[in-house]
């Protein structure tokens, strides 16, 4: 099964990348860290290294995925490596949604990795959500990146790219929120900028709802909510990869 | 950066109709989730100065404004008749203070403070706010003078507590020295005393503050000038 083989590469070259050994790093580091947070806290320090722990390994998996998605699509391009795969005979869904899914498995077992020594500091319940919903938000992240990669010819750009949508959509309610506030002088402009916040929150997913560290503090959040908040990366994820595959059916020869 | 690319017609249409249908599962999905609400109970306790000089990475005053933003962004569904009324106080005078201490010559605290969370209708909270602003005045007269003189005329007018009002004026009087103070200021006492209404002394305060040169940012007189134009409305509709 052709699909099967694009997951197959992207986990073989990110071992032999050192994707794994960075992984371990950072969990170890965040052991590490959760010692010297015990040794410095003088209340909630149970508490208090959940969610230090889980917000810095959170951002570290969005970081190493983003980075080594986008490294690793460019060089193919660079090497000119697509254009033999393009050559193949095999459908150019099957390749650009094969790769996606390499890239998905991988981000699926450095969520589970992330989450492993959060069980020392959390309920067991908490850190599944917790994992479940990093997995998710790690496949849009790995959606946003391929896009990008394959989009934008600079390692640069398409490394800026995602970051900036990963940073928009974290930040877009706080944005709503204030750009809707009462205080500012009530003006056309000011209900022109209100509205476009609104309108570019329809077109991102709000991750300031996935993978929060108060779950991890203060139980599992309902199904409901986690429901929407997985939901919500996937129907993201979806659409990342159909504009994708757009772009990519472009790709010429 | 440009690369060869077929034409957008050769494409199958069953990619278009799932680019289509996937956007319109996106935008349908987050217009069926419920807006964000910033409820007054989630004011987060504030974080210590210490953690915010550390979390500001040497940016402390882009930090502080960032987060007057942050903080403003509460209770500001405006749902409620009195804005700001349901907030708690203790913790929004913690956060005030913070945010005053990261960066202290900043005048946005105590600006918001003496001119939007200590107007609100609940004295006790008013009262509290009042409170905050005398004890950061003492800390720097020269330059926070402005919110003492709006804290005097509050508690004056709103808190009918003519006691507080010459205690805040005689503060004025004894700790400012700075040359561009203006004189109705260093007699804010005579000022207080004197027989006119909230609105005249509103007015002549807010065309001090703009002649003093203390007032320089277009959006603060803005600001200024609608609270004066909201309370010639009230005082309006209020019997005489």
């Amino acid at each position: 099964m052709p699909a099967a083989v694009f997951i197959r590469l992207a986990l073989l070259e990110a071992r032999r990348g050192g994707l794994a050994w960075l992984a371990v790093l950072c969990v170890v580091g965040g052991v590490a860290l959760g010692a010297f947070i015990a040794q410095i806290a003088i209340s909630e320090t149970r508490l208090a290294q959940a969610a230090i722990i889980a917000a810095l390994l959170r951002l570290s998996a969005v970081f190493i995925l983003t980075a080594h998605v986008v490294s690793s699509v460019r060089r193919e391009v660079d090497e000119r490596r697509l254009e033999l795969m393009l050559a193949l005979p095999l459908p150019r869904a099957t390749q650009y949604l094969g790769r996606l899914a390499g890239f998905v498995v991988l981000g699926i077992g450095l969520a589970v990795c992330f989450s492993l020594p959060l069980a020392l500091w959390a309920p067991l319940p908490a850190v599944l959500a917790w994992c479940a919903s990093l997995g998710c938000e790690l496949a849009l992240v790995a959606a946003a990146a391929l896009f990008f990669a394959m989009s934008l010819a600079q390692v640069v750009t398409a490394l800026g790219a995602s970051l900036g949508l990963y940073l928009l959509a974290r930040t877009i309610t706080t944005l709503q929120a204030i750009a809707a506030g009462p205080l500012v002088e009530d003006s056309l402009t000011r209900r022109m900028a209100s509205a476009a916040m609104d309108g570019i929150a329809l077109l991102l997913p709000a991750l300031d709802r996935v993978t929060r560290s108060e779950w991890l503090l203060y139980g599992s959040p309902r199904a409901p909510v986690l429901a929407a908040a997985l939901c919500g990366c996937l129907i993201y994820a979806a659409l990342l990869a159909v504009a994708g595959l757009v772009d990519f059916q472009r790709r010429a020869p | 950066m440009t690369r060869d690319e077929r034409p957008l017609g050769s494409l199958p249409p069953w990619l278009w109709l799932a680019l289509a249908g996937a956007l319109a599962l996106q935008i349908g999905f987050r217009a069926w989730q419920p807006a964000a609400k910033i409820d007054p109970q989630d004011l987060p306790p504030a974080p210590p100065a210490t953690v915010l000089r550390l979390a500001a990475l040497g940016e402390r005053a882009a930090t502080g404004r960032l987060a007057m933003l942050y903080l403003q962004a509460f209770d500001y569904g405006a749902t409620n008749p009195t804005p700001y009324r349901r907030l708690d106080y203790r913790r929004l005078l913690e956060w005030l203070h913070s945010i005053l201490d990261l960066d202290p010559r900043s005048q946005y605290p105590l600006f918001a403070a003496a001119r939007v969370y200590a107007e609100t209708a609940d004295e006790a909270r008013a009262r509290l706010m009042l409170g905050f602003i005398e004890r950061e005045f003492l800390v720097d007269p020269d330059r926070r003078w402005p919110w003492l003189a709006h804290a005097a005329l509050l508690a004056k007018h709103r808190l009918n507590d003519l006691a507080l009002a010459r205690r805040y004026a005689a503060e004025l009087e004894r700790h400012t020295h700075a040359p561009d103070v203006p004189l109705w200021a260093r007699h804010m006492e005579a000022f207080i005393l004197e027989e006119m209404n909230e609105l005249e002394a509103a007015r002549i305060m807010l065309g001090g503050l703009l002649t003093s040169g203390a007032v320089r940012d277009p959006a603060e007189a803005r600001f200024l000038a609608a609270r004066l134009k909201a309370l010639e409305e009230r005082l309006a509709r209020e019997p005489h």
